[in-house]
């Protein structure tokens, strides 16, 4: 067990991060994320409100639909990163991260606070939140719920009954695999969980979280992103649309980008772990980089990383080196994802 | 859990077997596998290292943290499991046997006496449980 943005939760259960990460990646592994946060927007004016809150354009989203989206603030950061959902015709939901739940409400709030087309209320005490992930995680889902799934594409949401459980269901997670997020009441959490597990779901922690989510090449705010991260110097440049948004002004038209975030398979022995020192691969060794996050892969053993880079080194397979407790430990850049399920050798 | 009455023990978890000769063998305990979860990588100490008991001498990496191992006493190392290398997880598996770290040549066979005895390690686990 651990404490995480002031929820306890647990690490890994019985089988292990490595077990728990294998499970999701080729049958179905159930989180526990009842503690991201989670906001309601609604009215009228919803939909203005959010294409100037959100990196992202909430306008592609119809009724129904859900997308990845970024939170920017007024000196050329990140406030978060985040999903958002379009629940009815005024209504919004956006999924941030728990230990931002502060900042973000404040954000929203503040952005808010002129309109009097918009609500924002933070219901993340409203909402339990299970993720079932893995290429198991539709069939099982479909025996347990009133709607059939098997229409229901990537990013779409509704609602359903799981058992007497009224929940909203949605083909969204952070593993890279398929599955669903599960929203329901939080006196209905136990329930929800326990048909999951009866079904075949097998229990996962933080741990296989943090490596499904890197192996899949998804960053994690306070590690990819951070209140300094200028989004289009990272692989997730795309999340950023053509149009006006809130602290615009503290970005530069064109961003610098001395260093980019890039993806590093190490050649030798060891995890490169957030902030360990990336190196020229040269005699003079200069510092050109930081790690900001790492493991190994369950899956393929690989020991893969995230790291910011001089820009002249982020070209695949150019050879750096990280330093690992003293040691220079080869490296090579790599392209995102480091897995890839649709590449999976079945 | 599995505390050998046969072994002694460092308050870092590491395990010491009985001397044959003069020499010891050391791993970490199942509660220190426990704690640290999936092992991914070792780094062992080279054969011929003379280690004086408290140095750190080996690294077990696993996907949570990269944990220091100390040399429990003071000599001279004369084997490592190098089997280790490809095959870590037996750190996890059998830590009181195929996943030994090291073996040492004691210079003083006494100094074993003063290690924990499995009774006292219990009580530093339960402690830190």
């Amino acid at each position: 067990m651990t404490d995480f943005a002031g929820t306890r939760m647990p690490l890994q259960y019985p089988s292990g991060i490595a077990e728990e990460h294998l499970a999701v990646r080729e049958r179905a592994g159930l989180f526990d994320v009842s503690h991201m946060a989670e906001f309601r927007v609604s009215g009228t004016g919803a939909l203005d409100y959010l294409r100037f809150a959100l990196l992202n354009d909430a306008k592609k989203l119809r009724v129904g639909r859900a997308h990845y989206t970024m939170i920017p603030n007024d000196r050329g950061g990140l406030v978060d990163d985040a999903y958002v959902y379009h629940l009815d015709e005024t209504g919004w939901l956006i999924v941030a991260n728990a230990a931002n739940r502060g900042a973000v409400g404040t954000r929203l709030a503040s952005l808010a606070k002129d309109r009097s087309d918009v609500e924002v209320r933070d219901v993340s005490d409203r909402w339990a939140l299970l993720a079932l992930q893995g290429p198991g995680a539709a069939l099982l889902l479909d025996r347990l719920v009133d709607v059939d799934l098997t229409s229901v594409r990537k990013n779409d949401t509704l609602t359903a009954l799981l058992g007497r459980a009224p929940v909203r269901l949605a083909r969204t997670g952070y593993t890279g695999e398929d599955g669903f997020e599960v929203f329901a009441r939080p006196e209905d959490a136990v329930a929800v969980w326990t048909a999951l597990t009866d079904a075949g779901a097998e229990p996962c922690g933080l741990g296989a979280r943090d490596t499904l989510r890197l192996e899949a090449g998804f960053p994690l705010f306070g590690h990819e992103l951070t209140a300094d991260t200028d989004p289009r110097c990272t692989p997730f440049d795309w999340v950023v649309k053509d149009k006006p948004f809130a602290g615009a002004d503290g970005w530069s038209d064109e961003p610098g980008c001395e260093r980019r975030l890039v993806g590093l398979r190490l050649l030798g022995r060891g995890i490169a772990r957030q902030g360990y020192r990336v190196l020229r691969a040269d005699e003079d060794a200069e510092v050109a980089g930081e790690v900001t996050s790492g493991t190994v892969s369950p899956l393929t053993r690989d020991s893969i990383a995230f790291a910011w880079l001089d820009a002249d080194l982020t070209g695949a397979d150019t050879e750096v080196a990280v330093e690992i407790r003293g040691q220079r430990v080869s490296a090579t850049v790599v392209d995102l994802p480091f897995f890839r399920p649709d590449a999976r050798v079945s | 859990m599995d505390i050998p009455d046969t072994l002694r023990y460092a308050r870092s978890h590491e395990w010491v077997s009985q001397p044959e000769d003069g020499v010891v063998t050391v791993g970490i305990s199942a509660f220190a596998q426990d704690q640290l979860g999936d092992v991914v990588f070792v780094e062992l100490p080279a054969v011929g290292d003379e280690v004086a008991a408290g140095d750190a001498v080996a690294v077990v990496e696993s996907v949570k943290t990269a944990s220091d191992i100390y040399a429990p006493l003071t000599g001279t190392i004369t084997a490592v499991n190098d089997a280790l290398e490809n095959a870590p997880e037996r750190i996890n598996e059998a830590p009181y046997e195929d996943g030994w770290l090291f073996r040492l040549q004691v210079d003083d066979p006494a100094a074993r006496e003063g290690l924990l005895d499995a009774d006292a390690y219990r009580a530093v686990c339960e402690e830190e449980a």
